[in-house]
């Protein structure tokens, strides 16, 4: 399905922007401000974690503008299904909305997405009443099973968390594209913004980076680089490109046998 | 003085009586902060409400930046 | 959204208009894409100057999805009783045809010459008449052929849900229901009778995908509307199905109208190109859908037709009541023009380049304990 002509619409809730940041690894605060207000984005992820009563001042997040952005806290940490409705629900209680980006990652090296737990867990919150955007391998399958439980969207990852690989999974994310019945949005190993572009000419319709953006060296440069490629690719997407695949021949022709069909 | 786990860890607490003295006493800003008392969640209005008392499990937890 | 509802909300204008002004390179780069908004354009004049390309391109699709298989049916009637009377049919209510219902055993014997001829698929067609021939008829029919043969299909009357779960469990896989013609006037035309609710025949094949067939048989009566609109509206059909009912396949058939003597004389007869048109433009938009060519098609044409897209194929079919027993008197629903045995439809097949397959997917491997039979 190509980029509809218009806003991204996530629950009913429409975005101009196609591109979601996360807040996680920035050199400082103010940086991330700047990176996301150069970035366009309107939609940002957060995670959840205890406070650290030897430095209960953490003021990460205290220079994110909440007038500007939607919130969209993780789930991050949760091992297992029962972990991150726990931490949904917490989530739910600080922000007061019911969004959810929902995370379950239990091996640490990868953090790749356990998929049996998360769709158990997106099972139980959908019903809880959240709107749960689930971040998964980029299974086709699992997607449809994730929609058919009613979740918002699909986030399927391009590469591991962090790993900047770009579409190592395209030809799995294509097949979600072309099968999707919510908004797909491709999360985690975008390392380049050529990677975003890519993604979505394929025909995704947003892209979530992180990891990409705060550590690079102009991390509001870098921000303002995913921004122009997300619309690069939209637009792109939009100009109906023409297939580079290969003419097939066959070797006597097919249909010389109509020659002399008469209507 | 009352014995209360907050964030996994025993403590000894005395002169808070509820939820919003706790984090006074501790300096724990209340913004961006969600507090679990014995499992249930303490609705951000009602720290100053909602007592402590020997034995709880307290969960003190706040967005920080991520993916 | 129910698919009647995406059918209304289509802008017939705005696909003309966009067929009309498709350029040559346009049309070329729709046809190497072949993504669903090219639908339009793989149906246009435009395109057919491509037909050649695009029948290379099916037939190398075809054999990288489905390898070089066809797949051999047999469709067996149970039943011409028909309160519809349908203008283009042979078993309409007011023709004066020989009515008959056959009985489980006799159902049995006709599946008998089936089995014995190689066919594991077959088609159970019936009229629709629920005072001569019911959903508990057809269930007792289907659960006693369901242990025999790996692949059992329902053509027949639209019914609910319940029914259709019923079906299912005692063993029956793939639906298949025509909606005829997708040009609304039209249809109100063609049927009086139930069959002429519309809406209620396109919410039929909803409720099969509900139960989950394994194979969900859409299918337009080619003459009655212009042939591109009915592609197209076929497909889009087939695509709903396919992306709201992911767990099934989904199944293209477009029997052709002929005139016949006395009978009915099809308003737009589609040509042997049209024909061939849409079997490699249906099979480039869709890489894994069935395509299925009947008997109403003649000999040479249908091996002519089968690397460039076909994967199921009728033979030897009998369109009258009991016909494999006997010539029978109760008539034919339709001429079969390909009157060839199926063994040398077989053979047909295979000297074309093809396999032909009697046995696909095993039923009993699905699941885990037998069909449930009747009275159990």
């Amino acid at each position: 399905m190509p980029a509809e002509h218009g806003p991204l619409v996530i629950a009913g809730v429409e975005f101009a922007s196609r591109l979601l940041v996360g807040t996680g690894k920035f050199p400082d605060p103010r940086v991330m401000a700047a990176a996301l207000d150069a970035s366009g984005t309107q939609l940002v992820t957060a995670a959840l974690r205890r406070v650290d009563l030897q430095n209960p001042h953490d003021p990460t997040l205290s220079h994110l503008d909440l007038t500007k952005y939607r919130l969209l806290p993780n789930t991050s940490g949760a091992r297992d299904a029962d972990e991150a409705v726990r931490l949904a629900r917490l989530a739910r209680a600080a922000t007061g909305n019911n969004w959810i980006k929902l995370e379950v990652t239990p091996e640490p090296t990868y953090l790749l997405p356990d998929p049996v737990e998360t769709l158990k867990a997106a099972e139980r919150l959908v019903q809880d009443g959240f709107v749960v955007l689930p971040y998964m391998n980029a299974d086709p399958i699992l997607a449809r099973r994730l929609a058919d439980v009613g979740c918002a969207t699909v986030m399927p990852l391009a590469a591991p968390i962090g790993s900047a690989r770009g579409l190592r999974t395209r030809d799995q994310i294509e097949i979600i594209i072309a099968q999707a019945t919510v908004p797909v949005v491709v999360d985690a190993g975008l390392g380049l913004p050529s990677h975003a572009a890519e993604a979505m000419e394929m025909g995704a319709d947003a892209v979530l980076v992180n990891t990409a953006i705060a550590i690079a060296d102009d991390p509001v440069q870098m921000a303002r680089a995913f921004k122009l490629a997300a619309e690069a690719g939209v637009l792109a997407r939009l100009a109906g490109a023409a297939e580079t695949t290969a003419h097939a021949r066959a070797s006597s022709p097919l249909t010389g046998f109509l020659r002399n069909d008469t209507p | 003085m009352i014995r209360i786990s907050i964030n996994g860890e025993a403590h000894e607490i005395s002169g808070a009586a509820t939820v919003g003295e706790l984090l006074t006493l501790l300096n724990v800003p209340p913004a961006n902060l969600v507090v679990e008392r014995n499992g249930d969640v303490v609705a951000p209005g009602r720290l100053a409400q909602t007592p402590i008392a020997d034995g709880d499990v307290i969960e003190l937890v706040r967005f920080v930046g991520g993916g | 959204m129910t698919f009647a509802d995406k059918l209304r909300a289509v802008d017939w204008r705005e696909i003309r208009a966009r067929q009309n002004a498709a350029t040559r390179d346009q049309t070329a780069a729709a046809i190497r894409r072949a993504n669903p908004n090219d639908l339009p354009l793989l149906f246009a004049r435009a395109a057919d100057e491509f037909l050649e390309e695009m029948a290379a391109r099916a037939a190398a699709l075809t054999v990288r999805r489905f390898g070089k298989v066809v797949q051999l049916y047999a469709p067996l009637y149970l039943s011409n009783y028909c309160v519809n009377d349908c203008v283009y049919c042979g078993f309409a209510r007011s023709r004066h045809v020989v009515r008959r219902r056959l009985s489980v055993d006799e159902a049995l014997a006709e599946a008998d010459v089936l089995w014995r001829e190689g066919f594991r698929h077959i088609l159970l067609v019936s009229g629709e008449a629920p005072g001569a021939f019911s959903v508990d008829d057809l269930e007792a029919v289907a659960s006693a052929l369901a242990g025999r043969f790996s692949g059992i299909g329902i053509e027949v009357f639209p019914t609910d849900i319940g029914a259709y779960r019923r079906l299912e469990q005692v063993g029956v896989d793939s639906l298949t229901l025509y909606q005829e013609t997708y040009d609304r006037e039209l249809y109100a035309t063609l049927h009086n009778g139930p069959k002429a609710d519309f809406d209620a025949r396109l919410a039929a094949m909803e409720a099969g995908g509900e139960t989950g067939f394994r194979t969900l048989g859409v299918g337009a009566l080619l003459g009655l509307a212009n042939w591109r609109d009915e592609a197209l509206a076929l497909a889009l059909h087939g695509q709903y199905l396919q992306k709201r009912f992911w767990r099934s396949r989904v199944a293209f058939s477009f029997p052709r109208l002929r005139p016949a003597a006395g009978g009915f004389a099809p308003p737009q007869p589609a040509s042997d190109r049209d024909l061939t048109h849409m079997i490699v433009a249906l099979r480039l938009a869709f890489p894994d859908a069935e395509i299925v060519i009947s008997t109403r098609e003649p000999a040479a044409l249908r091996d002519r037709l089968a690397p460039l897209g076909v994967t199921r194929m009728s033979a030897g079919s009998k369109t009258s009541v009991g016909g494999y027993q006997a010539e029978s008197a109760s008539g034919d629903q339709f001429a079969v023009h390909d009157a060839r045995s199926p063994a040398e439809v077989a053979s047909a097949i295979a000297a074309a380049g093809k396999e032909p397959v009697w046995k696909d997917f095993d039923e009993g491997l699905r699941r885990e304990e037998p069909p449930r039979k009747l009275g159990e």
